[in-house]
């Protein structure tokens, strides 16, 4: 009786096996012009299913296995591969998964039901199209007018699957009608290899299957041996005998072969992960009517069993939404000028100790303004955080959970459920997902995962005399702190940072996210790290953003086996698992990622924008004057002298109010005045500095505290500000400060005070100003004067990038340019404009900080408009003004 | 989840007795995985009550189990030196006792039911009381000391 459920057991994992060839072939049979290979293998396998049920006693699976096999065989024949055909098989397949997980169930019974509807479906399948050559057509038809009566009977006899016999009768009639509409073809471009490694295992006994337990206690038991090694070489350390020595060195060296080679067996081709996609595809493009081509590359890039179960799931969604949502619609397609046909590529390889796996479609590609509007609505985001947001930051959230902006739900995806598990599915084998993509040009999706997760390379760490592993793939960068040194911390209200080559590194100190004792002081207040901290801070990456985390010392690195967390302690999301030191000792791995959501300071905004910014800047050349105060925080808040017309102070009672606004009296004209923070109280009669503020006409004053000095410094926003009125932090002369957002404050005094005049103003077409400059600091100081003046800014970086959208047929109004920049300056981006016949009356400004005679003699001559000095802001609205209002006044006329 | 599994009560005849906060325990022997010494444990920041940390048992995971605290007692003024290792789901568990006792033979007959007035706590955890030696000892039903730690843990 045992011998026998062996038997069944050994039945139903090989079946298993060949049932996914069979899927596989059937798909691949579809695309290929000539099928007589695969036809042949799928006869064989029905073949050994149909004699196995039989001596197995399994006679459901073995009818269906006959009329499957009698099928393949009508087609080996030469009867034509349909449509219909592979559908019919493909039910088949289905049905003997059903059947054999049934079977697997009910301890070996054949589950009651009737499969006469896909039977006759088979001997249906293909039978109207008379075959080429008459003579087996001929046969054909015997052997369909044989069959048909069978389908004739099956007909009245009402079971379930009747309504399901009455749809498969119908389609074989109609061939022509069925339009090619889902050619999903697929192209495992390592094929050839695949089936190279199946000739040898059917060439004899190269291979033998060993359960996976088998493997799993070998692994265990390797692990062991491993940390026994450790621990010996610790003992022998200090021991002088050298026999000893050596007889360890050999230990040392077989038990690294043999780890090696115990690995090796957990290895697995990532191509058994990839199995079920051609199936997947095909039946995606079936139901929406897409035409889809999957290609498959590097499906023999091995990694560890247990991380590919890991990520067969995820796999399996991903490539599911890039043929529903990344895909378009045929026609859609051909709309856009792209082949018909949409393309999912995969790809994987080997890259630094770790497996990237890609998966791309050529499709519409991720919306970033969709995503956007979604995450302020659904309140992940602020609408102002998020317009400030890099596209990969806005990426991101289609990992959240629920997150969905499929307009409709499909059958095959659509419903929001999906990425944040295929997320947290890959963060928890230690791997992480990126995303890229370009609208209209498709995404990519880059899956990095471990080779194993048995073994692990890691930086052991102490933080107040406890041991801590840190998985040496997810630090970047090892810095040393110290009070003097090159590096030390600095606070932004209160938030510990750390400047490493130009820029602010966010610090989390594991002492705080850990709740160590020493991280509170005395009093159980929260102790932050400071200019005195002495350490460690190693530059790590989570999820796609930096920072730093701080411990206090770093002992070594070390190959450590990891242990998963006991079970008591595995929601403790800091941690991923443990291991055993070779002194004995059991520590923990941090999860970077862990510590990133554990770590509620700096907030992830701020580490997302200080990030995008690392990204984007180059420390800023130009100096300029800055006036430093101080208002309603203890803060250093920076702005630049040129914006302020004037300083004042005023006593608090001259102010008056009306309708919320204050204004005061300012040159006989009243001006509203604006502050940080709460509402200034006129009762106290206090005299403070006003720091007065003109655009175009209109002034604006600005209450501070104290003035503290006037230094010259570049700025270069660092992180910005959650803050409203603040763009963010910059290091001015070696300290940080608040840079101020005057476009706020203008606004502020604006929404009330020049209403009506702002509102003309939009209403009026606006005129596009074309600004280029290379410093982030003016793009976003001059973007919101120039658009607060009532035109549309268009910022770009650099000469390239503005001739870039030049030459793609934008007409400004006018252009402004920075004249010193990196790669083009400003007098080779003019004279490469002046090229374009088509904008030759477009005006051009040069922005500099330096005006001398012969700078403009050559502004002059490389076809500069105009020339105006960097600071001057009211000189550069008035000449926009000017440039702009001749051709407004034409096009009137 | 451990309902399902059988109580561990009668079968076993010899019982594992330990002295924790001046009560007299006792553990099926079969149910014993070994006796081990308390030593070099891992605290492991912010983990759950009733969890002392984790340590190497000749290349085994233990997670150290403060069973003063599951018990309701007050912490040990002493260090906690031994445990009785118990294996539950594959994971080896130390549970922390002041001191260890003999071997107890026991059979039903010779038991009482833990009486009514016991605290609920224990009365969920003791399925009988027995005498020996003029001292009271109080059997534990394995699998329900185990449903403690579970929910201390995920409270």
């Amino acid at each position: 009786m045992d011998g026998m459920d062996d038997l069944l057991a050994e039945f139903i994992t090989d079946t298993y096996e060949s049932l996914e060839q069979v899927d596989i072939r059937l798909v691949e049979l579809e695309n290929e012009a000539d099928g007589t290979a695969m036809v042949n293998e799928l006869f064989r396998m029905m073949h050994t299913i149909k004699g196995t049920c039989g001596f197995l006693g399994l006679p459901r699976m073995a009818g269906l296995a006959h009329a499957a096999e009698s099928l393949m065989d009508r087609m080996r024949n030469g009867e034509p591969v349909t449509h219909e055909a592979i559908d019919a098989m493909l039910r088949v397949a289905d049905r003997l998964k059903q059947i054999l997980a049934a079977i697997e169930a009910n301890s070996g019974q054949e589950p009651e039901g009737s499969d006469e509807a896909i039977i006759s479906a088979l001997n249906e399948a293909g039978s109207d199209v008379p075959a080429a050559p008459p003579a087996e057509a001929e046969a054909d038809a015997g052997a369909a007018a044989d069959e048909s009566p069978m389908a004739a009977v099956a007909e009245p006899t009402g079971d379930g699957g009747a309504s399901e016999l009455a749809a498969t009768a119908m389609t074989p009639k109609s061939p022509p009608k069925a339009p090619p509409a889902n050619d999903a073809s697929t192209k495992p471009a390592a094929k050839a290899e695949q089936e190279k490694a199946e000739g040898g295992d059917q060439g004899g006994d190269r291979s033998i299957r060993v359960s996976v337990e088998t493997l799993e206690h070998l692994m265990t038991v390797v692990s062991e041996l491993v940390l026994t090694r450790n621990e010996l070489t610790e003992v022998m350390r200090h021991e002088e005998r050298t026999n000893h020595k050596l007889a360890l060195q050999r230990l040392s060296t077989v038990t690294g072969e043999l780890q090696q080679a115990v690995m090796s067996t957990r290895m697995q081709p990532i191509g058994n992960a990839w199995r079920k996609l051609p199936r997947i595809v095909r039946d995606v493009s079936s139901n929406l009517g897409k035409q889809i081509e999957l290609e498959m590359s590097g499906a023999n890039t091995e990694l560890d069993r247990q991380v590919l179960e890991s990520i067969k799931d995820p796999l399996v969604h991903m490539v599911r939404n890039a043929a529903d949502h990344g895909l378009e619609m045929p026609l859609e397609r051909i709309a856009a000028g792209k082949p018909e046909k949409g393309k999912i590529t995969l790809n994987a390889y080997h890259e630094g100790g770790q497996i990237l796996v890609e998966i791309a479609d050529d499709g519409r590609g991720l919306d970033v303004d969709k995503i956007r509007a979604k995450a302020v609505e659904r309140g992940i985001t602020t609408a102002e955080e998020a317009e400030r947001m890099s596209a990969e930051h806005v990426f991101s959230f289609i990992f959240e959970p629920g997150f969905s902006t499929a307009a409709t739900v499909t059958s095959v995806s659509g419903r929001g459920v999906g990425m944040d598990v295929v997320q947290s599915n890959v963060e928890r084998i230690g791997g992480s997902i990126d995303v890229r993509s370009n609208k209209g040009q498709g995404s990519v999706f880059t899956l990095k995962i471990p080779l194993t997760l048995a073994i692990l390379r890691a930086l052991i760490v102490g933080v107040d005399d406890e041991d801590f592993a840190i998985p040496q793939t997810s630090v970047d960068e090892l810095l040393k702190v110290e009070p003097g040194g090159p590096h030390s911390i600095q606070l932004i209200k209160e938030a510990p940072v750390l400047r490493s080559r130009d820029r602010l590194l966010p610090v989390v100190d594991l002492k705080s996210v850990l709740q160590l004792p020493s991280s509170l002081d005395e009093m159980g207040v929260p102790r932050n790290a400071d200019e005195n901290t002495r350490g460690f801070v190693m530059v790590m990456r989570a999820r796609g953003l930096r920072f730093g985390m701080l411990v206090d010392t770093v002992a070594r690195t070390e190959e450590i086996v990891v242990k998963p967390m006991p079970a008591a302690l595995r929601g403790l999301e800091i941690f991923s698992g443990s291991t055993i030191l070779g002194d004995g000792r059991v520590i923990m791995i941090v999860d970077p990622n862990g510590v990133r959501s554990a770590a509620s300071n700096p907030s992830e905004a701020a580490v997302q924008a200080v990030n995008k910014q690392a990204e984007e800047i180059e420390a800023a050349e130009d100096k300029q004057l800055l006036l430093m105060f101080r208002a309603n925080t203890k803060n250093r808040k920076a702005l630049p002298i040129s914006l302020i017309t004037r300083l004042e102070e005023i006593s608090l009672a001259d102010a008056e109010q009306s309708n919320g606004q204050w204004h005061i009296q300012y040159n006989n004209e009243l001006i509203p005045l604006v502050w940080f923070g709460n509402p200034p109280d006129p009762s106290e009669g206090e005299r403070k500095p006003l720091l007065v503020m003109s655009d175009a006409g209109r002034s604006m004053g600005l209450l501070v505290d104290e003035i503290i000095d006037i230094v010259e410094d570049s700025v270069e926003v660092q992180i910005p500000s959650e803050e409203v009125g603040i763009l963010g932090s910059a290091i001015i002369n070696g300290a940080a400060a608040e840079i101020i957002d005057v476009s706020y404050f203008l606004g502020l005094a604006s929404a009330h005070w020049f209403e009506p005049h702002m509102n003309r103003k939009l209403a009026a077409s606006m005129d596009q100003i074309l600004l280029v400059d290379d410093s982030v600091f003016f793009r976003n100081l001059v973007a919101p004067v120039v658009r607060s003046a009532g035109f549309d800014p268009v910022v770009c970086e650099s000469g390239v990038e503005a001739l870039d959208k030049l030459e793609a047929g934008m007409v400004p109004s006018v252009i402004v340019t920075d004249v010193d920049m990196p790669e083009m300056d400003g007098f080779a981006f003019a004279k490469a404009v002046r090229r374009i016949e088509r904008l030759n009356h477009v005006p051009i400004l040069a922005l500099t900080g330096l005006i001398d005679e012969d700078a403009i003699q050559r502004a002059r001559a490389a076809g500069f408009s105009d020339y105006i000095s960097k600071l001057d802001r009211n000189g550069l609205l008035q000449s926009l003004r000017d440039f702009t209002r001749p051709r407004s006044e034409e096009i009137a006329a | 989840m451990s309902r399902q599994n059988k109580v561990i009560v009668d079968e076993a005849e010899g019982y594992v007795t330990a002295k924790l906060a001046g009560h007299w325990f006792a553990l099926p022997i079969s149910a014993v995985h070994e006796v081990f010494l308390l030593t070099r444990i891992t605290t492991v920041p912010q983990s759950p009550p009733g969890i002392i940390g984790v340590l190497n048992l000749r290349g085994r995971l233990v997670t150290a189990v403060d069973t003063r605290q599951i018990l309701g007692f007050s912490p040990a003024a002493n260090e906690l030196t031994m445990a009785i290792g118990i294996e539950r789901q594959n994971e080896l568990f130390g549970l922390a006792v002041d001191q260890m006792g003999d071997v107890l033979r026991s059979s039903s007959a010779e038991r009482e039911p833990a009486p009514m007035n016991l605290d609920r706590r224990w009365r969920e955890i003791v399925t009988g009381v027995q005498r020996s030696d003029g001292h009271l000892v109080l059997i534990v039903a394995v699998d329900r000391l185990f449903d403690n730690v579970v929910t201390l843990a995920s409270a």
